[in-house]
């Protein structure tokens, strides 16, 4: 068995800048999880969830009609849209709490933004009968009411969160702080490819099903592997899966798609690679947005999902190495890839995911016919409609 | 070098006396009053300050101190007036400061330019998110000023203690129990043993913070360490005192006052 520690940075980034007293959680869930990676029950009963429960493995679905329009390369959808709880943060969720029943935990606690991760939270604890709250900020609980009321009714507890900003970092301060407090019997899920060590080399490992995935099935259907890879970038999730698998690959180029708001020249945005400086934030070091004093500033996305000031250290460490490259799409481009995207191929996307499909519509047809290009639709867009809506009227 | 708070400790330990710690954050309401504010605590008995720097994200701190910060944050504190204020504040006391602060404040402020700024005016540095397996650089930058890391030892740190006592100064800022800052209802027992297994790995004098809100809780707890740490009740107290339009300095130092008499 491997007993090894895993390694706390990524380069200079990640490490451990948390409370004393989470600590010993903290090496108590890398040894756990050591443990559980190496143990074949374990990644069977996870991998059985995937399958049964939420439905994997998701579709990598030929876009016609969107390859034909942008006339560029072949394009390709990942279809994490079509995950049970319609995201794939569930794949996370249920890695996390299969590691929580491990360690006899009996509360869970997470922090959402979007809601996405709320939800998948929420539905996985329902399953498996786990005592569940979920920190939101009181700026997300009113752009996504409908994940609020889902969670409700799945029995979890939403603890609306006012301190700060209202939204994601806030929520993720105030399950920090949570956590502090009932470290004993809690186990804190983290929705992303953030906090501290090990949680960003944790949540990657259960997400990289999204890459390995891609990889077989690119294979299946094209014997080669793509030549691009898109994906939206908030703390970075479903884009540390995507990506992976594929980051000793030379010949493919990788790209993360961040949030510019009304403009990365504005004061408006939560283009944190883009425009962000080193720091610490939530217990990780890493890019963020700050003011010269290290205050974190206020960041702004129409997506309630890429709203975060932070991003995985991984993706710090990737964006230094070139290994991928970061950009940045803007809300008026991320509304008008959702309506393209919703119109041309008859998929509503997640806003977050959106930011992907609007970057897709810059690179394609700049790319090769025999290219193959890779987006990865993280999320469904129900939960956006009513933001659209208000946005700028129905299509 | 020996800092002021180290002086300080074997100043009291010599008159068999225990120390009185009080906390405010700088700038709350605004930094003329924190002179004031250091200034009373003094004459009220305090041995040594910790003053906050207000940060956007204090995630080790309760609500009480959330909103100090924020308070702090409005009035346009930050660390280039702060050093201001303590220019002004050392020309009329030399009482013991330290800083709580979060990582990221001095961070982004350069770590050298900050130690450089402060060596002098500031004795002692708390970072709450800074635990032993981060602070390496931090401390071996902090050999060349008579700046004390102080480090936090939380119930749950078990046997991790031994090598977070090891070679400090200052003094150990002993977590009284699980969470964040804040008043508490009560205090667990086991916190005299948990004391005592810090004194069994370290010299370096002791004091008990996080929850500490009253003279009832001074009599219970002085015993047990070097000294008590009283921080969200002094801040509820300028908090109620800008509400109610009081005197916030009178009420600061009847406060200080009241706790150092029940040593």
């Amino acid at each position: 068995m491997n007993t090894k520690e895993l390694p706390k940075r990524f380069g200079k980034f990640g490490g451990q800048f948390v409370p004393e007293t989470l600590m010993s959680a903290l090496i108590e869930l890398e040894n756990e999880y050591i443990k559980a990676k190496n143990d074949e029950n374990f990644i069977k009963l996870f991998k059985y969830y995937l399958k049964e429960y939420s439905g994997r493995p998701t579709p990598l679905y030929f876009a016609k009609n969107l390859t034909k329009n942008l006339g560029g390369g072949k394009i390709y959808l990942k279809r994490e849209d079509l995950n049970h709880t319609g995201a794939h943060k569930i794949n996370n969720v249920l890695g996390q709490v299969l590691l929580a029943k491990r360690m006899n935990k009996k509360r869970i606690i997470a922090e959402t933004g979007a809601g996405q991760h709320g939800v998948a939270t929420a539905t996985v604890c329902a399953m498996f009968d786990i005592a569940c709250e979920v920190y939101m900020g009181e700026e997300d609980i009113k752009r996504q009411s409908l994940n609020v009321y889902k969670m409700k009714m799945l029995g979890a507890k939403v603890n609306p969160v006012t301190s700060g900003t209202g939204t994601l970092k806030d929520a993720t301060n105030e399950a920090i702080r949570d956590w502090v407090a009932n470290v004993k019997d809690t186990f804190y899920v983290i929705g992303s490819v953030v906090g501290p060590h090990p949680y960003p080399t944790i949540v990657r490992d259960f997400q990289r099903i999204i890459g390995d995935e891609v990889n077989q099935q690119i294979m299946e259907k094209e014997n080669r592997l793509p030549d691009y890879l898109i994906a939206c970038v908030g703390g970075g999730s479903n884009a540390m899966g995507l990506f992976y698998p594929f980051c000793n690959e030379d010949n493919i180029k990788i790209y993360g798609v961040e949030a510019a708001g009304l403009g990365i020249d504005t004061d408006k945005h939560a283009a944190t690679i883009t425009k962000g400086s080193l720091g610490i934030i939530h217990g990780m070091m890493t890019y963020l947005l700050q003011d010269k004093y290290g205050q974190i500033m206020p960041v702004h996305s129409i997506s309630a999902g890429l709203d975060y000031p932070g991003v995985g250290p991984e993706h710090a460490y990737l964006h230094t190495t070139r290994k991928a490259k970061y950009v940045s799409i803007t809300d008026d481009e991320a509304i008008h890839a959702f309506k393209y995207l919703t119109k041309i191929e008859g998929i509503i996307p997640a806003l977050e995911s959106a930011h992907a499909i609007a970057y897709l519509m810059k690179l394609a047809p700049k790319t090769k016919k025999d290219d193959i290009i890779v987006v990865n639709l993280s999320g469904r867009g129900d939960k956006d409609i009513h933001t659209i809506s208000q946005y700028g009227g129905v299509l | 070098m020996e800092s002021r708070i180290t002086k300080k400790f074997k100043e009291l330990k010599s008159n068999n006396q225990k120390a009185l710690i009080t906390y405010i954050t700088c700038g709350d309401p605004d930094l003329d009053t924190t002179i004031d504010l250091v200034l009373a605590m003094e004459k009220a008995g305090a041995d040594i300050i910790e003053l906050g720097i207000p940060y956007s994200d204090p995630l080790a701190d309760g609500p009480t101190i959330q909103r100090a910060s924020q308070r702090a944050l409005n009035s346009g504190t930050n660390i280039d007036s702060i050093f201001e204020m303590l220019s002004k504040l050392r020309k009329n006391t030399d009482i013991p400061i330290a800083f709580l602060l979060y990582y990221n404040s001095i961070f982004a402020y350069g770590i050298e330019e900050f130690l450089n700024k402060f060596s002098g005016s500031v004795d002692g540095l708390i970072i709450p998110d800074l635990p032993l397996e981060e602070r390496k650089e931090l401390q071996e930058l902090l050999e060349n000023h008579p700046i004390d890391l102080i480090p936090l030892v939380a119930p749950t740190s078990e046997d991790r203690i031994k090598e977070i006592v090891k070679a400090t100064d200052g003094f150990i800022y002993c977590i009284s129990s699980l969470g964040v800052t804040g008043k508490r209802e009560k205090f667990n027992l086991d916190l005299k043993y948990f004391i005592n297994k810090i004194k069994n790995h370290t010299d370096t004098p002791t004091a008990i913070g996080f929850g500490i809100s009253n003279e009832k809780n001074v009599k219970t707890l002085k015993d047990f360490a070097d000294g008590l740490i009283v921080g969200s009740t002094i801040v509820e107290k300028i908090e109620e005192s800008i509400q109610t339009n009081n005197n916030v300095i009178k009420n600061v130092y009847e406060f200080v006052n009241r706790l150092k008499e029940a040593f």
